[in-house]
């Protein structure tokens, strides 16, 4: 297992360093004005398929951390429930062996209410919790705040994520694969 | 495109010459406090510590104008979208009401309401110059060795600087891909419908994530040839060693955060009311 720890260390850094740089950097127009479409969280998700709940946390967490740090302030309710995120999306993918090359109707079926279970709980509870208890702020604007975030975040994580990870479910030949002739 | 991470500044300065640790505490001690505290005695005297360091650090406001022009759009828009949620959330939470002038409909302006406000926007702008006296002052290589001395074990803290070390590289890997997806008629612009846009950036993530996995797959490799993993601890090159100043500053960190902590929570809960008297 000695092997797995450091590729979860290295995992752990690249993701973060996909996070911010998703987070700061790629921005596509939604349509509406001052709402863009982020990436960062599909990202976050498919690395917690990938490699498992603790990588899902912790990238999105140092990745978080990083990218508020880089505008000047940082919101710790907002990177904790990130880190909650990837951690549950990390937890249902116990289920999802996509290192096998699977990824067909019952594990899509996992992503998706892996991903819906992770974004009510972080930006329906931890986030507008924290901010109403730390910050003290409105609960009203808060909730509606968390509802805006993680309708978005759901939306991108799964159909983006679910594509990306489709997509890298294919690079893998299955096991028994090979037929006989 | 060429990006500075976390905007390290070096120059010579008393707060340069602290080592990472200290900072880190700096940080962590007042952004902490920050966020717990809604004192506003409090929070003044940690703007006052705050504005103080940052002078200290001889960063000039020019070095940082975009961080700043952020900062201050963001607390605007912030305030306005207070006010309009609910404009008698500040009564509400003080437990007085004093009417200054009416606006329009349901909207007065409130004494409890602006001080209310006041908070919060204090709250924000103190987090700023802690951070930027962080970032700016603090070389990022130093960054996972502070880590790993205030506690954090060192894989994780070797994963932040595997992070910073690899933002740029992902970023240039991001403008290499999107630019020849772009050239194939993959593009993201305004011109192309939501759902299209939406397919054509899994086009451009797929090969991203995909050159991520195997950077991942290289470094673990070589990683794993160096041994890495193999001892409880390790050394960073970078580390700083701790000079009389940094235990100083260290102790004086605490003190301020135990007695903000003491100040805040006196009156039962962690506002200051000076309506209520």
């Amino acid at each position: 297992m000695k092997n797995n720890s450091v590729q979860k260390v290295v995992a752990t850094g690249i993701g973060a360093a996909l996070f911010f740089v998703l987070a700061r950097f790629v921005a596509v127009p939604s349509g509406i004005p001052n709402t863009n479409i982020t990436f960062q969280y599909a990202a976050q998700a498919v690395f917690a398929v990938i490699y498992g709940p603790v990588v899902g946390c912790l990238s999105g967490f140092i990745g978080h951390v990083l990218t508020d740090m880089s505008w000047g302030g940082v919101w710790w309710t907002w990177a904790f429930a990130t880190a909650v995120y990837g951690l549950i999306v990390g937890l249902f993918a116990k289920k999802i062996n996509i290192r096998d090359g699977n990824f067909s109707k019952n594990e899509i079926i996992t992503y998706v209410l892996a991903n819906l279970v992770a974004n009510v709980v972080a930006w329906g509870i931890i986030a507008p919790v924290g901010d109403i208890v730390i910050y003290k702020e409105d609960a009203n604007l808060v909730f509606t705040q968390g509802l805006i975030a993680g309708a978005g975040d759901f939306l991108f994580a799964v159909v983006i994520g679910g594509l990306l990870l489709y997509g890298y479910s294919k690079t893998i030949a299955k096991s028994g694969s090979l037929d006989k002739e | 495109m060429k990006v500075r991470v976390l905007n390290y500044i070096p120059k010579e300065s008393f707060i340069h010459s602290l080592s990472g640790t200290t900072k880190l505490i700096i940080f962590l001690s007042f952004s902490f406090l920050c966020g717990l505290s809604f004192d506003t005695r409090v929070l003044l005297f940690l703007l006052f510590l705050s504005v103080l360091g940052f002078s200290l650090s001889r960063i000039k406001l020019s070095e940082i104008r975009i961080m700043s022009t952020f900062l201050v759009v963001f607390i605007v828009m912030n305030a306005i979208l207070l006010f309009i949620f609910n404009p008698e959330y500040g009564p509400k939470l003080y437990g007085s009401r004093t009417l200054l002038f009416h606006i329009a409909g349901k909207y007065d302006m409130t004494l409890e309401q602006l001080f209310y406000q006041f908070n919060v926007s204090l709250k924000y702008v103190i987090g700023f110059p802690i951070a930027i006296l962080f970032i700016s002052t603090t070389n990022p290589s130093e960054f996972a060795s502070s880590l790993s001395a205030i506690g954090v074990p060192y894989r994780v803290s070797y994963s932040v600087s595997l992070a910073l070390r690899y933002i740029p590289d992902i970023q240039r890997d991001f403008s290499e891909i999107s630019q020849s997806q772009e050239a194939r008629g993959i593009a993201l612009g305004k011109d192309v419908g939501f759902f299209e846009r939406l397919k054509n950036s899994a086009k451009i993530l797929l090969p991203l994530v995909l050159t991520s996995l195997s950077r991942i797959d290289e470094i673990s490799n070589s990683m794993q040839l160096r041994s890495f993993g193999k001892k409880k601890n390790r050394t960073w090159y970078m580390k700083k060693k701790m000079t009389v100043n940094d235990y100083l500053v260290i102790a004086f960190c605490i003190v301020v955060f135990v007695v903000g902590l003491i100040i805040t929570n006196q009156g039962g809960n962690n506002l200051y009311n000076p309506f209520v008297g």
